[in-house]
């Protein structure tokens, strides 16, 4: 193992934050992976009788919901799409915002000012509002939603790389490689781009977070996929019986709260252990 | 505020500093476990003591320590003593120590360009040293201020007061940061490195500076340098450093022109000499031919602003023959460095020719450059920023062939070979750059320059960033691969002394132009132009001829096989 990853790996674990974010996370992953074996039941069977409150019944320790839908069976399962969504979501962003991020970087000029004011025109608009319109627009489905929340959050991303680009493409080891004959393409992918992942790793981490959120957003107004059951959906559905029935909304919106802070603990985590020099003091 | 009065008359061997046997620890996992260990010396009043040393030895950590200004608690002074005016200062309490410096201690600091306030106008920042020290009137203090501008030679002190620092040159910050260290009329000047960011012929000026003020003043001054040149110059007594330890003391006279530690020889010997020897007359065939080359940088202030024009090569024509190397030589903002960079094709040229053999290099384009490069390879001056911290050293070294289309594993054995031939060893292939040191980082960017087999090496100050000893080594390799593989060479530097080293020709260049240009030894021997001339003499030490034993010692060492690094 290198040096740096021995010395990375001993900052992150030394970060009790960080360590409690990867433990939950590693949590709910598990729990996405076998959903079925913990649940095999179709969450949207009906199970019991509705408005079952929490720990009443043998088994249903989350309760029903108003269908007599299993509360945990829900949780389990919507921690499949919440992940799916954000993953997946994150790395669309990730490839349009790198692409044109490493582009309007390394080219400069006017092919700089041309790119980055379509990246402004994007950030012009409100994420929320272009990704309701975007899902609308292409049918509510588990893919449109990637796509709409992919197409909102790449600006930051396109900016933040264009930003690392535009401050190590005058380094001598960048003119080195030019000196020698390597190509454009050789340079961004083999001397620039790997000199730029720190960042982009930390800012991926936390992106996952807010696709989530977008996620839970879209699904509490219905504009979620209609045959997946997710955190959002649960939440929505359960909004008009809040006063009756506190635990239809209560344990999703614990299911996202916990898992949108373990992904910023680690996120946090990973910026202090890549970026040991502009780490905070006094842990 | 007690100021010193005029009537004491202070002699020459009255002991001002004395600092007696001390040590500074450093943190656990250091490089050593003391910055300085059990060091004595002493400062008298009007005298200057330079301390001397390559980096890491620890002379700037010294200063400190008398400063106060050590990072505690993890560096800390173990033991010793350092009695400033009869009182120890490492057992003062810190307010004590801050109504000290300034008052009665004055320090500078290498940084012009960092070390002042923009925000702040200067005779704002030197009344700040007034208003730290007590009260005085305000017309009082604008009359002490336009003193001391006036005292440290700066030009209309008027117009200067109310100047932010901007519009200062870099020589004329380190005045203005002279005169803020003098301002009250401190019995002792630590100096560190104050000259190093400058150029040369400023630099001459700010030592002469030094000298007239601390003899007008009776100062003590510690002058912190790695250039033995600046103590030639300067130093009435000479302090050697190595990892922290006071190898030899004496006066400058003796240290300079009679060596006794080993060290402080190999050290001496290591300075390039000022007079450059006679070379034969290059005789290979021109293969590059530069005419006319002309480049203008245009800085565009927005869409109706009038943009701003900086001519930096104006008009250049020289010519390199095989197996020559041609110095281009001159200060910071000559333009040396473009014309450098024109030549690799890393700047587009604004008009005139490059001509390599036959091949019009200047006007390549695209895909054609690109095949064309791998003849003209460039050496870069930081060997921290040239090497891609994420890439193992045989991938950089080997990049060049891979990108012109040579087959991995035969590219590996290439830059295997060149390891070797840089003295570096195959061994350095799967490690990252930053387990190198300085030194060996500039071999890895030869290696890598020579890889292409390059038939012209451009080398862009590649030993300016460089302790003197490891300075001396790269030159001899450079010089060395050029003899055995019949390169041609043009070697960038704004260092008389490694000019008359390593350069057969030199063109001198000042704002764009060069001014002159000819065979070395004629260069320094009968310079034509004013300005060659005023370079020339500005070299600090050029009177002082480095000993015989230092040279053998310097040679002998090499021959012995020392580990290269």
């Amino acid at each position: 193992m290198r040096p740096a990853t021995k010395d990375f790996w001993k900052r992150f674990l030394g970060n009790r934050g960080a360590l409690i974010g990867l433990f939950i996370l590693i949590s709910v992953v598990l729990m996405a992976i076998f959903a079925p074996l913990i649940y095999p039941k179709d969450p949207w069977a009906m199970v019991q009788r509705p408005f079952l409150p929490p720990l009443d019944a043998q088994g249903f320790w989350f309760g029903t919901d108003t269908l007599g839908r299993d509360i945990g069976a829900g949780l389990v399962y919507g921690a499949q799409v919440s992940l799916l969504v954000g993953v997946v979501s994150t790395v669309v962003a990730l490839a349009i915002g790198v692409t044109l991020g490493a582009v309007a970087g390394y080219y400069g000029g006017l092919v700089d000012d041309a790119l980055m004011r379509f990246t402004e025109f994007f950030q012009t608009i409100p994420n929320f509002a272009l990704a309701i319109v975007l899902v609308a627009i292409l049918q509510p489905s588990t893919e449109s939603v990637i796509i709409a929340i992919g197409v909102v959050s790449w600006p930051p991303v396109a900016r933040l790389v264009r930003g690392e680009f535009l401050s190590l493409r005058s380094r001598e080891f960048v003119q080195a490689a030019r000196v020698v004959g390597q190509s454009n393409g050789q340079i961004i992918f083999g001397q620039v781009l790997p000199n730029t992942l720190s960042p982009i790793i930390v800012m991926a981490s936390l992106m996952v977070a807010t696709a989530i959120l977008l996620e839970s957003a879209l699904s509490f107004l219905g504009l979620g996929d209609p045959n997946t059951m997710s955190w959002g959906y649960m939440i929505g559905a359960a909004r008009t019986v809040i006063r009756q029935a506190w635990w239809m909304s209560v344990f999703p919106g614990v299911a996202i709260l916990l898992t949108v802070l373990a992904l910023n603990l680690v996120g946090e985590g990973l910026n202090d252990a890549l970026n040991p020099r502009l780490a905070r003091k006094g842990r | 505020m007690a100021k010193p009065g005029k009537t004491d008359e202070r002699r020459r061997d009255e002991v001002l500093l004395e600092v007696e046997g001390l040590s500074i620890a450093l943190p656990q996992g250091a490089e050593r476990a003391h910055a300085v260990e059990d060091i004595s010396f002493t400062l008298n009043r009007n005298e200057i003591l330079c301390v001397v040393g390559e980096s890491g030895s620890g002379k700037s950590m010294t200063a400190n320590a008398i400063m106060g200004l050590l990072p505690k608690p993890h560096v800390r002074p173990v033991a010793g003593s350092i009695r400033f005016e009869g009182s120890d200062l490492l057992t003062q309490s810190e307010s004590a120590l801050r109504k000290l410096r300034g008052s009665r201690v004055g320090m500078i600091f290498q940084e012009p360009m960092t070390a002042l306030n923009p925000l702040m106008t200067v005779g704002k920042q030197i009344g700040e040293v007034f208003d730290a020290h007590g009260q005085i009137d305000r017309k009082e203090r604008r009359r002490l201020i336009l003193k001391l501008l006036d005292d440290v030679g700066l030009p209309d002190p008027e117009i200067l007061i109310d100047t932010y620092p901007f519009r200062l040159s870099g020589g004329q910050r380190q005045r203005v940061m002279i005169a803020m260290a003098l301002a009250l009329e401190p019995a002792m000047l630590i100096a560190d490195e104050p000259t190093t960011a400058l150029d040369v012929t400023t630099q001459a000026q700010i030592l002469e500076l030094i000298r007239k003020l601390q003899e007008s003043r009776n100062m003590g001054v510690m002058f912190i340098t790695h250039d033995f040149g600046v103590v030639a110059e300067i130093a009435d007594r000479v302090a050697v450093m190595q990892t922290g330890r006071i190898v030899e003391l004496g006066t400058a006279d003796e240290v300079l022109n009679d060596p006794k530690h080993d060290y402080t020889r190999r050290l001496i010997g290591a300075v390039p000499q000022f007079a450059p020897p006679e070379r034969p007359a290059p005789a290979g065939e021109i293969l590059l031919n530069v005419e006319g080359l002309r480049k203008t940088y245009v800085t565009s202030r927005g869409l109706f602003a009038k943009k701003r024009e900086v001519a930096a090569a104006k008009d250049i024509t020289f010519d390199i023959r095989r197996g020559e190397t041609l110095g281009l030589v001159g200060e910071s903002g000559s333009g040396k460095s473009t014309v450098g960079r024109c030549l690799v094709r890393l700047l587009d040229t604004d008009g005139g020719h490059i001509r390599f053999r036959e091949l019009d290099f200047a006007s390549l384009k695209g895909e054609a450059l690109r095949a064309q490069r791998k003849h003209i390879q460039m050496v870069f001056q930081d060997p921290y920023a040239s090497l891609n911290p994420r890439q193992k050293v045989g991938r950089i070294v080997a990049q060049g062939p891979r990108a012109n289309g040579v087959p991995e594993e035969e590219a590996m054995a290439r830059a295997k070979e060149l390891l070797e031939l840089v003295g570096l060893g195959a061994g350095a292939l799967d490690r990252y750059p930053h387990e190198f040191s300085g030194g060996q980082r500039q071999r890895i960017g030869i290696a890598r320059a020579l890889a292409l087999e390059p038939e012209l090496l451009v080398a862009d100050e590649p030993v300016s960033a460089l302790d003197v000893s490891v300075q001396a080594q790269v030159l001899d390799l450079l010089d060395d691969i050029k003899k055995r593989l019949n390169l041609a060479m043009l070697f960038i530097t704004h260092d008389l002394r490694v000019a008359a080293q390593i350069c057969d020709r030199m063109a001198v260049m000042r704002l764009g132009e060069i001014v002159e240009y000819g065979r070395t030894h004629e260069v320094f021997n009968n310079p034509q132009h004013e300005y060659t001339k005023a370079l020339l003499s500005a070299v600090p030490g050029r009177d002082w001829s480095i000993p015989e034993v230092a040279l053998q010692q310097a040679h002998g060492g090499q021959s012995g096989g020392a580990p290269a690094r």
